[in-house]
């Protein structure tokens, strides 16, 4: 489709968007300078793109490199890095990189905002993201985000937003009980039944992951059944992913055996594990939370879209 | 075979013994976990849509659907006569299996009939037809605005809804799709 036609189609969206996009990225930086937090930026070609189950790097070949090197998929790994490093409050707005996703929601380009905080847990970091959702609305003059027909009502962004546990978020939608459930039941069942209820009418935190799907969260203190991950939606649109970050090196790697063993069972290729991300778990990780936004995501929510096309000039595609 | 990634529009797949096409898609997948492809799909015999979900790696079996060019020949009542424009061999199907777009067809009309498994399963008529009506009660002069309806038979067997200024003898142009009047055409 020529650029002339892309720009003009659904009444203008995308030439109304970006704009409003970069006006959006302004008031992120703005929100993290002003709570002290530093910019940072890390590698896009890295050595590991992290072993979880169900994530597709591109990979990278060619002059120079003996070993293939991969496009970030997410900056967490080097982020944690820095925290260790003594930088206690950083944030980052990098590109991310994940193969094979494209939809209506999906760019497998797409852009991530990333942060940190040590000495907090997740709860911190989910007061950060939900005042800053409204300092984004605010800069776009958006008090509730608009209603898009057919996917999701108006959204109430003044915070506080409500924090509902996975199992009462399954109980609320009629749906299972997630602990009786394979990892595999529960997200066909999260996408099928749960996930357009979370958030109805105003933005929700989806906390207290099972902690088979804890990914790189720790496990809740006092309730070894659940890890202190958590994910904000709003009308069914997942924005957020964050953690209090697992600091300890043997769990980590039992954790990464545990997925690549299960990529190797689904005839996916195996990613090397980053060593030099678990020497950093060995000299220590001080206790710290984090969260990786999908800035895409954030804007479509905040500008109407009903598809990540209307907010992205050169979705993959066209890329 | 299909591999989810195959999915798009338009592809024809065979599940639970019916064959389906792909009328609407999107991929989906919870932040970490596996992905899934939901579908909306058309039963091309029944005509019933569903959604299902596929995982991602999922495979799905093809449905072998030829689309075939053929006239309208006849009906004996029973079963409604074809021939198939390329091999000029004769299509026979049933009363039963023609779903109504019996209804709508005229002598001689080119159209497509579905091959599924090799035996002719329906057929697919032009969007649009024009016909006579055969039957409806007399109009009134002038009512043209309050938007009221009539029934009327055209000339190919169907029942249309029409507005009351449509006479007898009238030559209009129908939607196949749903048997909806779209104009008065001018003989």
């Amino acid at each position: 489709m020529s650029d002339i036609v892309r720009f003009a189609g659904h009444d203008g969206m995308l030439r109304r968007n970006l704009p409003l996009r970069a006006r959006l990225l302004d008031a992120l930086r703005a929100f993290f300078r002003d709570k002290g937090f530093l910019e940072v930026e890390t590698p896009i070609a890295c050595a590991s793109p992290g072993v979880e189950t169900h994530l597709a790097a591109f990979e990278l070949r060619g002059a120079g490199l003996h070993q293939p090197r991969y496009l970030t998929t997410s900056p967490e790994f080097h982020m944690k890095r820095l925290v260790a490093a003594g930088f206690h409050r950083i944030f980052q707005v990098t590109r991310a990189f994940r193969a094979a996703e494209f939809g209506d929601r999906h760019n497998p380009e797409f852009t991530m905002v990333e942060w940190y905080r040590a000495g907090e847990t997740y709860d911190a970091i989910m007061n950060d993201a939900e005042e800053l959702l409204w300092a984004m609305g605010d800069a776009v003059g958006v008090e509730d985000a608009p209603a898009v027909e057919g996917l999701r009502g108006p959204s109430v962004l003044v915070p506080p937003y409500p924090r509902i546990a996975f199992e009462h978020a399954f109980a609320r939608a009629g749906a299972e009980d997630p602990f009786a459930m394979t990892p595999e039941e529960r997200d066909l069942a999260l996408v099928e039944r749960v996930e357009s209820t979370i958030g109805a009418n105003t933005p929700e935190f989806l906390i207290e992951y099972p902690v088979d799907q804890a990914s790189l969260a720790r496990v809740k203190p006092g309730d070894p059944r659940v890890a202190e991950r958590f994910e904000l939606y709003s009308g069914g649109l997942e924005l957020a992913n964050g953690f209090t970050e697992l600091p300890d090196a043997d769990e980590y790697l039992a954790r990464c055996e545990t997925d690549l063993r299960e990529r190797q069972r689904l005839g996916l290729p195996a990613y090397p594990i980053d060593d030099r991300y678990v020497s950093m778990l060995r000299d220590g990780l001080p206790p710290c939370a984090g969260v990786a936004l999908g800035f895409d995501r954030v804007a479509m929510l905040l500008l109407g879209a009903s598809t990540i096309r209307d907010v992205i000039a050169f979705p993959f595609d066209v890329a | 075979m299909y591999e989810t990634s195959d999915i798009r529009k338009g592809l024809k797949v065979t599940m639970d013994g019916y064959p389906w096409i792909v009328v609407d898609f999107q991929f989906v997948k919870p932040g970490k976990g596996s992905a899934f492809t939901r579908c909306r799909l058309k039963n091309l015999k029944t005509g019933s849509v569903l959604e299902r979900t596929f995982k991602t790696g999922e495979k799905l079996d093809e449905a072998n659907i030829e689309e075939h060019r053929a006239q309208y020949l006849y009906t004996d009542g029973d079963s409604y006569h074809f021939m198939d424009q390329d091999s000029f061999e004769q299509i026979s199907i049933v009363k039963a299996a023609m779903g109504g777009s019996e209804n709508f067809l005229m002598e001689n009309m080119e159209l497509t009939i579905l091959f599924y498994d090799g035996a002719p399963m329906n057929v697919d008529l032009p969007t649009f037809i024009v016909a006579e009506i055969a039957y409806t009660e007399p109009g009134k002069k002038g009512d043209t605005a309050t938007g009221a309806t009539k029934q009327a038979k055209i000339s190919t067997g169907a029942t249309v809804l029409v507005p009351l200024f449509i006479n007898q003898g009238d030559t209009i142009k129908v939607d196949t799709r749903d048997g909806q009047y779209v104009e008065r055409v001018k003989k």
